[in-house]
């Protein structure tokens, strides 16, 4: 006995007849989709592993003085040093406006930055120094082991600065040259990795306290930078129009620079990437829809004369159209389904050996691409098998009962 | 005037146009069947017996002149309405018994049944009749390509009569068979015919025209 639907019976069959010619056909919508689903996949765990990299960053407003006079604009920390005048620094009454503009949106703290010599026993190097206020340390710089600094001596030190000349809790180091005059402080803290940021790269640093920092190197109140450390990222550019409208009212004094557009731009660079890769994928899949015509088109040919007896004893021009679009939907799902499966592994492997983490493989943002390229599969199995579908039901029953 | 006959065709032509000119496969050809009727259509290659069988089987409709089945004018059908003439109506035997390779016996007869009541035969109707067809229940689960040209022609009777349908329309029944299961053949469907109903046979074969109540001759597309 036959299943209520004797039309997509008669698809199944035909199917499992010509079991070798189906079979490749959608093994290349297998090969299609594999190849979609992992570079979307790539493209995502990229963007979301760069993302998650950067978006220490992203929360962030970085105000300095507007040193150009319009163009160029701010420039990653450094240099500087302790160099102190109006035209480098944000004096301490323009600090006190940023704060009255952007103190709603988050956290606003001023920094002392530059870079010194240092030594530790008998070995020498260079490192960021900055001074900040004690008090908002805890806000900003979360510690992996050790404490907060009481004293002025007392300095955090970032992980990659500990762990290159092997600093631990209760270490000292020097600060300075000779020539400048050389200052030993203790490290009573060790602070958690942060990553690149742009307020504050602070892994191979050393955050000393404001009072320690300007008695050594001076400009009390002439700050390098300001930092806003927004509550709510979405408020970045209100934030940012804030500080403007506070301080430029007449003259650019300082430049905002708002590190959200960067992320943006990077992970919409990243986006195209994806997408451009993808599509190079997607050929993949045209091919296969040409071999999947092909095979419907193969199967219509060979069934004329079938096609011929199912229409002379009753069977009509839409059931036929049906038994073949029928045919075209199943090689789509069975060649989309055996795709996703094999995209799990494969698009595992790629992101593995593409982005190096396969920390963000099972979100959702990646995984989407799965049902995406099944989806994609199967639309073109069926566009594929529509114009077969159509030809065959079209078929005159007389001619078609006439062939062999 | 008595009532219409069960078929019933007049003035019908049917024009085939070819590039090298038109051809008239049926002239002007009228005629009546009778329910209950067994009507053998004779004529050489190429008089038109196939063209005008397929006329009433509905693959085709005429050039010009009317067609009734059924009390159904068929030159005013559409396509589905043609179909669904040749599924409830019509009753298809072919020379060639034209099974699908791909279903089984049963499943064949099961097929149009299928089509028609939209759900697969619960009641033993098809069992049934490939009883009444000499199928045993053991035959019935091969496909067409196991059986022998006899067994497969009596699979396409029943499967032409699952529907019930008036009219059985046969185009050289026995045209693939040995005399003997030729013979057992025709006795079937004179069978058929003695309970009512209608077959219309194209044959060449003096011999099993014999079997038909009425012999109508075509030529050159019209009635001789």
């Amino acid at each position: 006995m036959m299943a209520k639907d004797v039309i997509f019976q008669l698809s199944l069959r035909s199917i499992r007849l010509h079991f070798l010619r189906s079979v490749l056909a959608a093994l290349g919508i297998v090969i299609g989709v594999v190849a979609i689903s992992s570079m979307g996949m790539m493209g995502a765990n990229m963007t979301l592993s760069v993302t998650e990299e950067l978006s220490s960053m992203g929360n962030v407003l970085v105000v300095q003085a507007d040193t150009s006079g319009g163009g160029g604009g701010p420039g990653f920390i450094g240099g500087g040093g302790s160099s102190g005048t109006d035209d480098t620094t944000i004096s301490d009454s323009n600090f006190g406006k940023i704060e009255k503009a952007a103190d709603k949106y988050g956290t606003v703290y001023y920094l002392y930055s530059g870079r010194d010599k240092i030594s530790i026993g008998s070995e020498e190097g260079r490192a960021s120094i900055y001074g900040m206020d004690p008090d908002v340390m805890p806000d900003i710089l979360p510690i992996a082991d050790g404490a907060y600094p009481k004293s002025t001596s007392s300095v955090l030190i970032g992980p990659t600065l500990a762990e290159r000349y092997g600093l631990t809790l209760g270490s000292r180091l020097t600060i300075g040259t000779e020539d400048t005059g050389e200052e030993t402080v203790r490290v009573v803290g060790i602070l958690e990795e942060r990553g690149m940021s742009m307020d504050l790269n602070s892994d191979n640093a050393i955050i000393t306290t404001e009072k320690w920092y300007t008695g050594v190197y001076g400009g009390e109140g002439e700050y390098d930078q300001v930092n806003v450390l927004l509550d709510d990222i979405n408020d970045a550019d209100t934030a940012k129009t804030a500080i403007t409208d506070q301080l430029n009212r007449r003259e650019t004094v300082v430049a905002v620079q708002d590190s959200s557009r960067m992320l943006e731009s990077i992970t919409s660079t990243l986006g195209t990437l994806t997408s451009f890769v993808m599509a190079i994928a997607g050929i993949s899949l045209i091919v296969a829809a040409v071999s999947i015509f092909n095979v419907m088109m193969m199967s219509v040919t060979e069934r004329i004369r079938e096609i011929g007896i199912l229409r002379s004893i009753g069977t009509q021009k839409g059931e036929i159209r049906r038994m073949f679009i029928y045919e075209s939907v199943i090689l789509g799902l069975v060649g989309a389904g055996i795709g996703a499966i094999v995209s799990l592994g494969m698009g595992y492997l790629i992101v593995m050996a593409m982005v190096g983490t396969t920390q963000y493989f099972f979100n959702p943002q990646s995984l989407v691409y799965i049902p995406m390229a099944m989806a994609v599969g199967i639309i073109t199995c069926v566009v594929s098998g529509v114009y077969p579908a159509w030809r065959a039901s079209n078929l005159d029953p007389i001619d078609a009962l006439r062939a062999e | 005037m008595s009532s219409r006959p069960l078929i019933e065709l007049t003035g019908v032509s049917k024009v085939y146009p070819l590039p090298s000119g038109d051809v008239v496969a049926l002239d002007d050809l009228s005629l009546g069947i009778e329910e209950g009727e067994f009507v053998a259509i004779m004529g050489p290659s190429g008089s038109g017996k196939s063209t005008l069988l397929n006329q009433i089987g509905c693959l085709d409709v005429p050039t010009s002149g009317t067609l009734h089945i059924n009390g159904s004018d068929i030159g005013s059908l559409r396509d589905h309405e043609l179909t669904e003439l040749r599924l409830n109506t019509l009753g298809y035997i072919f020379q060639k018994f034209n099974l699908i390779a791909l279903l089984t016996a049963y499943e064949n007869v099961e097929y149009p049944y299928i089509l028609k009541h939209r759900h697969p035969d619960e009641s033993g109707m098809v069992t049934e009749m490939l009883r009444r067809v000499d199928i045993d229940e053991k035959l019935s689960a091969h496909r067409p390509n196991e059986l022998s040209g006899g067994q497969q022609q009596r699979v396409a009777i029943a499967r032409a009569l699952i529907n019930d349908p008036a009219i059985l329309l046969c185009d050289e029944p026995t045209g693939n068979l040995d005399t003997r299961t030729g013979g057992q053949i025709m006795d079937m469907l004179a069978e058929l015919n003695r309970e009512g109903r209608t077959i219309i046979m194209v044959t060449h074969d003096p011999a099993i025209a014999r079997y038909a109540n009425r012999t109508i001759t075509i030529r050159d597309g019209k009635v001789a």
